[in-house]
């Protein structure tokens, strides 16, 4: 039986690391995730964990790369100025298929930005982030208590397919208290063996090499051709979402993290007032939930994308609904957080263009 | 002669000299006379001799030297330009019982990865670097580094490095050794046979005192890049003494009594 905990995101997800058997964390402070850090240099080294605050980001993603290719569950956050510093080596990560977890929470940009809680980093986490073809798993929480039990999922993602997993979450998320019930979990069902990890090297095997170096056009044909192979299995078997009063909608709002809470109460207020709306929460934002708001857009009069950016997640969705049906989209950015009120008065304005009789083929 | 006779005579003979396990049976890529592939084997041997194959993981980043680990038969990461050390230090705080050493370059540890260099061996880390001077980028095609000396042509300082527009020559194995997190700090060189056995005893020592947790361990190697200085190997060897040896002397900067 386990006992509700009322924590702050941050330092649930710091909690949920250490009960997931992470070996080691090595990050630098930003703000609004520096919890994570303190938490873990606390209550994580008590535990056993090996915590190290590195001189930057830059060399907190190459220690990770180091750490993970050692075969080490290991795991990295920060906020976004940060996470942009670690797109090269993400990059590497990805190549070289490294399993390893990277938090973003993120706040408001472009530059320095604001430390409120934004989604402007939604593009860069989704499309890859650095430099050639690859994608990170991306898990989108929405509360406190997903805050910790995407740890979990996030490691074991992150193993099965040997790829770089990170949760996204707004800012607000790592800073909002709630409360948290912790999953039993035992590490050693979760963390499989890592013959390919360097160790040192037996007389009984070739030297295991960690490296995303492939000089030879075709040989790095070959390579990319594989991880492609592994992004189509992760979109086939890993997509994951919330549908709510999805069933009889004849409008639809797409919105994840903070915003879909938003919009949750949103739903429910048009709900009172006689609109039937439903609401899709992609809970993985890479691999994207096209197909199930695909078939839903089929039926609907008009879709609405709430995001706190200048619109980014709205392209996936755009691209998912393929025409079917309208897509409009509402977003606040610089760290403002949209109201309820707001989207319902978007979703007014959807449904006033766009009565729910019109046929889909006039748009 | 039929073969059985070679081999007969083969059998009478004492062996020397040969490939230590520890270095694949693979002609190194490097051009003739380049210092790399001799640093390659020096620490190739240090590591056979020394027994500590099964325990040993190298970290080699970009540079000529990233493909390391086609050569030395260990458990080898790549690294990004400029992170090996970040990366040794992730090795090493995971598996701090296994002996970890990075490779890299002047470009690689005195430029891109300053940072990295300065922390890591703030930090003292219980890893050896090994930095291999030879005072251009050569991978990349002959370019100025950060310890390419005043007046040297390369492609990108045409008429000679000027201390108006790049600077002066970096000394970063003198400014590792002000760190207390260094415990031994050298400058070696490949240019002899005898310097070869003075590199291998300093990489000796470096494994050994690693393996008691000193602190982090920095051994340059002032070598040379014949094809990026436009000379012959021989040549070559004979303008790093002129004209390294006096920025960069040989002999150690920071040594345990
Ligand atoms: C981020 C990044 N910037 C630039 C490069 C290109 N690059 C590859 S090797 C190198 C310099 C290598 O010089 P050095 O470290 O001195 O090693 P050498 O080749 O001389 O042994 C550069 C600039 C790169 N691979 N990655
Ligand atoms: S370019 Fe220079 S450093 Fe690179 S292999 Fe050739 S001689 Fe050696």
């Amino acid at each position: 039986m386990n006992d509700f905990r009322l924590m702050k995101g941050n330092e649930a997800l710091a909690e949920a690391a250490i009960s997931a058997g992470c070996r080691a964390y090595f990050g630098y402070p930003i703000t609004p995730q520096s919890e994570i850090l303190e938490y873990l240099t606390d209550e994580g080294r008590r535990r056993g964990m090996i915590v190290l605050q590195a001189e930057s980001e830059v060399a907190a993603i190459n220690m990770i790369y180091g750490a993970a290719g050692a075969g080490a569950r290991v795991m990295t956050s920060s906020s976004s100025p940060g996470i942009s510093l670690m797109q090269e080596g993400l990059s590497y990560i990805a190549s070289a298929e490294l399993p390893c977890l990277v938090v973003n929470v993120n706040r408001g940009g472009p530059g320095l930005g604001t430390i409120q809680p934004a989604q402007g980093d939604y593009f860069q986490a989704t499309k890859g982030g650095g430099h050639g073809d690859y994608h990170l798993i991306v898990l989108a929480p929405s509360s406190v208590q997903e805050m910790a039990e995407f740890v979990y999922d996030g490691f074991d993602l992150a193993d099965r397919y040997r790829n770089p997993v990170m949760i996204l979450a707004d800012g607000a998320l790592g800073q909002m208290m709630e409360k948290v019930e912790f999953p039993e979990y035992r590490v050693e069902d979760h963390v499989p063996p890592k013959p390919w990890a360097t160790v040192g090297k037996p007389p009984e095997r070739p030297a295991n090499i960690i490296t995303s170096l492939h000089i030879q056009p075709e040989k790095m044909e070959q390579i990319n051709l594989r991880l492609q192979e592994k992004y189509r299995v992760i979109e086939s078997r890993e997509v994951r979402y919330e549908a709510i009063h999805t069933d009889d909608a004849e409008y639809l709002i797409v919105a994840y993290g903070l915003v879909a809470r938003i919009a949750h109460k949103a739903v429910e207020v048009a709900r009172a007032e006689g609109i039937r709306v439903g609401l899709i929460r992609p809970i993985t934002l890479y691999p994207f939930p096209s197909g199930p708001i695909r078939s839903i857009a089929k039926k609907v009069a008009g879709v609405l994308t709430v995001e706190m950016n200048a619109g980014q997640m709205v392209e996936d969705v755009r691209l998912a609904v393929n025409g079917k049906a309208p897509v409009s989209f509402y977003g606040r950015m610089g760290g403002v957080i949209p109201a309820p009120e707001e989207i319902v008065r978007e979703l007014k304005t959807l449904a006033a263009a766009h009565p729910h009789a019109q046929p889909a083929e006039t748009y | 002669m039929g073969q059985d006779v070679v081999d007969a005579a083969l059998e009478q003979m004492e062996c020397v000299y040969a490939r230590p396990d520890t270095l694949t049976d693979t002609r190194f890529h490097y051009c003739p006379g380049c210092g790399h592939s001799v640093v390659h084997r020096v620490i190739m041997e240090v590591v056979q001799e020394a027994g500590i194959r099964e325990q040993t993981i190298g970290v080699a980043p970009v540079g000529c030297s990233v493909f390391a680990y086609n050569y030395m038969d260990v458990d080898m990461q790549e690294a990004a330009h400029g992170r090996a050390s970040a990366v040794a230090t992730g090795i090493k705080r995971v598996l701090p019982d296994r002996f970890v050493f990075s490779y890299q370059g002047d470009g690689d540890l005195a430029a891109i990865g300053t940072a990295e260099t300065i922390h890591t061996c703030n930090r003292g880390e219980n890893i050896l670097m090994v930095f291999v001077n030879n005072a251009i980028y050569g991978m990349t095609g002959g370019q100025m580094a950060p310890t390419t000396l005043l007046g040297m042509k390369t492609s990108t300082s045409p008429a000679g490095r000027t201390v108006e527009t790049a600077g002066f020559p970096l000394k970063i194995t003198e400014m590792v050794a002000m760190l207390p997190g260094t415990y031994y700090v050298t400058r070696q060189s490949v240019h002899t046979p005898n310097a070869v056995r003075q590199l291998k005893k300093a990489i000796t020592k470096s494994f050994q005192y690693q393996k008691e947790r000193k602190g982090t361990c920095f051994i340059e190697v002032v070598s040379n890049c014949p094809s990026g200085w436009k000379m012959t190997p021989v040549q070559s060897n004979a303008w790093l003494v002129e004209n390294m040896f006096p920025l960069y002397p040989p002999g150690d900067i920071k040594a345990p009594k």
